[in-house]
């Protein structure tokens, strides 16, 4: 149960310390803080999540998002009603978003293609409409569902007095709004990681796998594949409802445009940028993109002006105002351009090009250059003129 | 500005090489304020202190925060002493002294909130966790300022609202760390009811259309209540999806509805389509119980003014502040922004300059960074100069009390900045509230 | 009665842009088989089309008053606009005609944008995933967006329509009813006949003419047309430049209703996608249909009566008629089996 093949063992330890030891190798990169560091361990996990639908069936939801929004307001409704604990808060994210997922993917998984694409962007956004209008009694419309000193919570008030302050979210004392919550954050997504290598491997995977490759040839094989696409769709629906748990677990406060379409077209992004199929690659389009995100907007013309300060003024006056424009205010136009880049350069994503990178260093260092042939003719074509 | 942070020399830049270029700028800060030397969050040890700037960078209010943005470095030049002083010169009482506050030089660092909660909440997190940020401040919508002011409530760090007219920010949301000069939809409501008396008598119809989130229900409340007043009648206040783009579904069935005047509780780009597509409907042109229509915008702004075009024109609403007006204070920073970027500032950059100075003179006034101390500073505060007439910063609520304009569409503007015509300067008394009508706590001083 | 009058008229109106979006759309898909989530960016690229040539006729010559100030403590400009020196009192009605001139401007502009997009980055694409078709048009539509605000800001700029045609239109006295029981905008009409008429000219040439011929047997079958030894790939790319000429005028005359901004594409991306998908994937008349049903259905939602019923309503229906035709009709309207459906 809890084994994994040899090869996948060390991927999944190789990550484990990866994930365990961001605080350290993100310092050089200006990201070794709780708020990014929680949002590389949650998106992470969204990411794994939709893969196991996208990357293994093929199945491309575009309102996944909805589910990350569900989560959230269940985890931080737990926080209300009950305790500031995050364990049942985060059960409660996966049972709801489950049964939520379950709903929406039974309907939707009644088309495929682009229409069923359709279908649960439709459902998202209608999550989203209502969530920011008339639902406002349940989700508190744009400003947000946050924590108040009236909540009833009772289950810590029968063992302590309300206090002056808003209560923190804490397991057993240990605080989740700093290091704390990244690595609870962390720990789960290493767990979410292992359980998606299991599913990779196990039949319920390689069934996923056939579906992809020809459903309707498994179809010919009197074989019903709609449980096995529902199954995934529920576990990545549950996936995100995780996540998004453990966004409000990290950070309580719960707003709607976590449910918008620019946010499941953003998780798309991710795992494509990453690379489809992968495990780990949606991971790292994940982190890529938040990186992104939170630290181009945060560079302005001063940071710039220091970064180049060993350089004469007047390259440094040429080169800043030229740099401006992909940072700060600037930010998505970077992005956008990386998005063309990696989609012409490297088909496949990112973990494409780690491949071939390998391929390459293996063919020079043996000499043997057959394996290398197919991505470069690839990459030609790609490239174009 | 590009002596700040020597902290960054040249060798380090080269050192970390081009893995770590992008964190070279910041990086350093994450070494030398450790969180285990201070007593408070963000205490600054060195020589510097730092402003957070959270700002809308992308998305539909991008050029109001680009707005703000270069209100700020404006600021931070007149506390460091350089520039002409801007509003130091008029501010009455002041403590600062022109040399930083505190003794310390004042850095800032930026942000995108992207009008987004999220968003806004990761950029304030890196300011304050990362770039050592002492305050954090700027926002374009409501929705922002109240998600960033909890997050600054527990983290213990001081918010300074930019541009946030909702009433919950300093009502029902309020939060001991979050302070708001801007005013905000009861005091639009109260300003505008007399005028409108004035201008359209006390016998009409209303009918709103409104964004349907809660800044609009804000105001929709606010301008019912103090319409009704006056003996108006509200035939319907129909809830209007954000974005919509094209209004005219909504817009049509106001001209058979018996009423004469409309009222549109919309912000930003849905203001600028919504009044658009109404003057095209000929809402202007019609007369209803014998009475020309007309139409209301509560809150303007420049910007939005802009991107209507001439369909503003003749158009009543309020504004917090506006270039065009002659008392000193406004004068200096009009002057000096005008300067530096050669176009005059938008009520938005007002508010976040004045918020600057308002919590740098806090400081220095209290002595310390220390934020129960600044608070205190804060609450209570009585000051002038700042170009809305005497002010106070209530210390029930931590609103800023003073002289709402309301303005009207430039019939005859001399430029392209020149859209809005100040019509009254409403004193003070006259939009004044008890605090608790609209609840809230405030909650602790001391956050562990 | 006036009242549903009216809201017909609206959903007409809306349908005319909504339909006009996905006409492109889903033409670029059906021949090109091509995801393109740059598409709303043509319409917005269109609209600025617009904006750029208005900028163009108000240009000033600016000279600095030496001795004057501006009330901001600057010196005082003094501007006369360029077009005037050029054509004198001329000048002016350019100016005030220029949203529809720009219609001239744009169909240029447009078709080489367009084919532009399609040679240097889209061609690549035709037998890549569709995700990574996603991927890249979405990029850049984000880079396009981008752009416009560096030159433009991000603020709306408005662009009114020619002075003789603001103002509305009796509609009702046609109906019989009492005289401004209903009123219209001329313009709103004026798009939604120019609308049908750009939708009747596209029609028209896929149906009438050999070059329209062979994309519509390329649209049915691909290798089969290039088998014939006839250039497909060339026909395809005027066939990208058509979408996007469309588009793009769709956005010209749309600003005077709507001022345009650096977002307004992705404003119209998802709904121009329900729109195609609604319709059925690669089906033109689908697209038109769909256009409609939306628009007037979106109207109608949005009545007061009916949001009293059914709160919310007008956020959704959208979304809502989407779900429901799916599930009643699998290809939406009009689709062929076997598009997009793996």
């Amino acid at each position: 149960m809890l084994t994994l093949p040899k090869k996948e063992l060390i991927t999944f330890l190789i990550f484990a310390v990866v994930v365990l030891s961001m605080p350290v190798w993100l310092i050089p990169f200006g990201a070794s803080y709780p708020g990014l560091l929680q949002t590389f361990a949650i998106f992470g996990l969204f990411a794994v999540g939709f893969n196991i639908l996208f990357g293994l069936t093929g199945y491309l939801s575009f309102g996944h998002a909805a589910f990350l929004g569900v989560g959230s307001y269940t985890a931080v409704w737990s926080f209300k009603l009950f305790t500031m604990n995050p364990i049942p808060a985060i059960i409660f994210a996966i049972i709801i978003s489950g049964v939520f997922a379950l709903l929406i993917g039974f309907i939707s998984l009644r088309r495929s293609g682009i229409y069923f694409s359709i279908l649960t962007l439709a459902f998202a956004q209608m999550s989203y409409n209502l969530a920011y209008s008339v639902l406002t009694p349940v989700t508190n419309g744009e400003t947000g569902l946050a924590l108040t000193m009236q909540d009833p919570r009772i289950i810590d008030l029968a063992f302590s007095e309300r206090g002056e302050a808003l209560p923190q979210v804490a397991l057993f004392g240990l605080n989740m709004a700093g290091y704390g919550g990244f690595y609870f954050a962390a720990i789960i997504l290493i767990l979410g990681y292992f359980v998606a290598q299991k599913i990779a491997i196990s039949p319920f995977g390689m069934m996923l796998k056939g579906i992809k490759s020809n459903q309707n040839r498994m179809g010919y094989t009197g074989l019903n594949t709609k449980p096995y696409t529902l199954a995934a769709f529920v576990i990545s629906g549950m996936y995100a409802g995780l996540a998004g748990g453990l966004l409000a677990v990290t950070d309580p406060l719960a707003g709607a445009e976590r449910m918008q379409w620019t946010a499941s077209g953003e998780i798309v992004l991710m795992v494509v940028l990453g690379g489809i199929g992968t495990i780990f690659g949606p991971v790292l389009g994940a982190w890529i993109i938040k990186y992104f995100a939170n630290i181009f907007s945060a560079i302005n013309e001063n940071i710039l002006h220091n970064m180049f300060s060993f350089l004469p003024a007047s390259v440094q006056d040429f080169l800043v105002p030229l740099l401006a424009l992909f940072v700060g205010e600037g930010w998505e136009l970077t992005m956008g351009l990386m998005f063309v880049l990696v989609v012409v350069f490297l088909p496949g994503g990112l973990m494409e090009g780690y491949r071939r990178i390998a391929v390459r260093i293996s063919a020079m260092s043996s000499k043997e250059t057959k394996s290398v042939d197919k991505p470069a003719q690839t990459d030609k074509q790609a490239g174009g003129e | 500005m590009s002596d700040q942070k020597k902290g960054v020399s040249r060798r380090k830049v080269i050192k970390t090489g081009a893995a770590g270029i992008i964190g070279a700028g910041v990086a350093p800060m994450v070494f030398t304020r450790g969180a285990w030397a201070q007593e408070f969050r963000n205490n600054p040890t060195g020589s510097e202190v730092t402003f957070g700037l959270n700002v809308p960078q992308t998305g539909a209010y991008a050029d109001e925060g680009a707005d703000e943005l270069r209100a700020y470095e404006l600021a931070v030049k007149h506390i460091n002493g350089e520039g002409d002083g801007g509003m130091l010169n008029t501010m009455q009482p002041l403590s600062l002294q022109g040399n930083g506050i505190n003794g310390k030089k004042l850095a800032y660092v930026t942000g995108d909130t992207q009008t987004k909660s999220d968003a806004a909440r990761d950029s304030a997190r890196r300011m304050i966790e990362r770039d050592g940020a002492i305050m954090i401040t700027g926002g374009s919508s409501s929705g922002v300022a109240v998600a960033v002011q909890s997050l600054c409530q527990e983290m213990g760090i001081i918010f300074m609202a930019g541009l946030t007219h909702s009433n919950d920010t300093t009502g029902k949301d309020k939060r001991r760390y979050g302070f708001r000069h801007f005013f905000n939809t009861h005091m639009s409501g109260a300003a505008l009811a007399p005028v409108l008396s004035a201008e359209y008598g006390n016998e009409r119809k209303a009918y709103h259309l409104t964004a349907d989130y809660n800044w609009g229900w804000s105001q929709e409340g606010s301008l019912i209540d103090s319409t009704e007043a006056l003996g108006w009648e509200t035939t319907a206040a129909v809830r209007t999806p954000l974005g919509a783009g094209d209004f005219s579904q909504y817009i049509t069935p106001v001209l058979n509805s018996g009423a004469d005047v409309l009222i549109l509780n919309h912000y930003g780009r849905d203001m600028v389509n919504s009044l658009t597509q109404a003057v095209q409907f000929g809402l202007r042109d019609r007369q209803q119980n014998g009475k020309n229509f007309e139409i209301v915008v509560p809150l303007f702004s420049r910007l939005m003014a802009q991107g209507a075009g001439e369909n503003i024109k003749g158009i009543l609403g309020s504004t917090n502040w506006n270039w065009s007006l002659q008392d000193a204070g406004s004068q200096a920073f009009v002057k000096s922004f005008g300067a530096e970027y050669g176009f005059p500032p938008s009520q938005a950059a007002h508010t976040c300059y004045v918020q600057a100075l308002l919590y740098a003179d806090a400081c220095q006034r209290a002595g310390t960074f220390y934020p129960p101390e600044v608070i205190r500073a804060l609450e209570g505060f009585k000051f002038d100069g700042m170009g809305n007439g005497p002010t106070e910063y209530r210390a029930e609520d931590h609103q800023c009390f003073k002289d709402v304009l309301v303005v009207r569409g430039n019939q005859n503007p001399t430029s392209e900045f020149d859209l809005l015509e100040v019509i009254q300067e409403v004193p003070r008394a006259q939009v004044e509230y008890d605090a608790a009508i609209f609840g809230g706590e405030l909650g602790p001083y001391e956050v562990s | 009665m006036d009242a549903i009058l009216v809201q017909f008229l609206n959903g007409l109106d809306k349908g005319g842009a909504y339909a006009l979006i996905a006409l492109g759309l889903t033409l670029v898909f059906g021949t090109l088989g091509v995801v393109n989530f740059a598409h709303g960016a043509l319409f917005m690229l269109g609209s600025f089309c617009a904006v750029a040539f208005r900028k163009l006729l108000l240009l000033e010559r600016i000279e600095l008053s030496e001795t004057e100030l501006s009330p901001w403590g600057t010196a005082l400009e003094i501007r006369t606009p360029y077009v005037n020196e050029i054509f004198g009192a001329y000048g002016d009605v350019l100016i005030d005609w220029s949203v529809p001139i720009s219609i001239l401007v744009a169909i240029p502009i447009m078709l080489l944008i367009g084919i532009a997009m399609e040679r240097g980055l889209i061609k690549h694409f035709y037998k890549r995933p569709h995700a990574e078709q996603i991927l890249v048009t979405f990029g850049l539509a984000i880079v396009l967006g981008e752009i416009i605000k560096t030159i433009f800001g991000a603020n709306p700029i408005p662009q009114p329509m020619p002075e003789v045609l603001r103002g509305t239109a009796d509609i009702g006295v046609l109906f019989g009813m009492a005289e401004n029981a209903v009123t219209y905008p001329w313009w709103r009409m004026i798009y939604f006949l120019f609308s049908l008429s750009l939708i009747g000219a596209v029609f028209a040439f896929l149906r009438f003419t050999t070059f329209g011929m062979v994309v519509r047997a390329g649209m049915a079958d691909r290798e089969m047309v290039g088998l014939l030894g006839v250039d497909i790939d060339r026909r395809f790319t005027i066939v990208f430049g058509i979408a996007a000429v469309v588009a793009g005028l769709a956005g010209v005359m749309y600003t005077p209703i709507l001022p345009p901004v650096n977002t307004l594409g992705m404003d119209f991306l998802v709904l121009s996608f329900v729109v195609v998908v609604v319709g059925g994937m690669g089906s033109l008349p689908g697209a038109v249909a769909a256009g409609f049903l939306l628009g007037i259905l979106q109207s109608f939602a949005s009545l007061p009566e009916v949001k009293a019923i059914i709160p919310g309503i007008d956020q959704v229906i959208i979304y809502l008629v989407a779900v429901v035709i799916l599930l009643v009709r699998p290809r939406g309207l009009l689709g062929k089996s076997g598009v997009m459906e793996n």
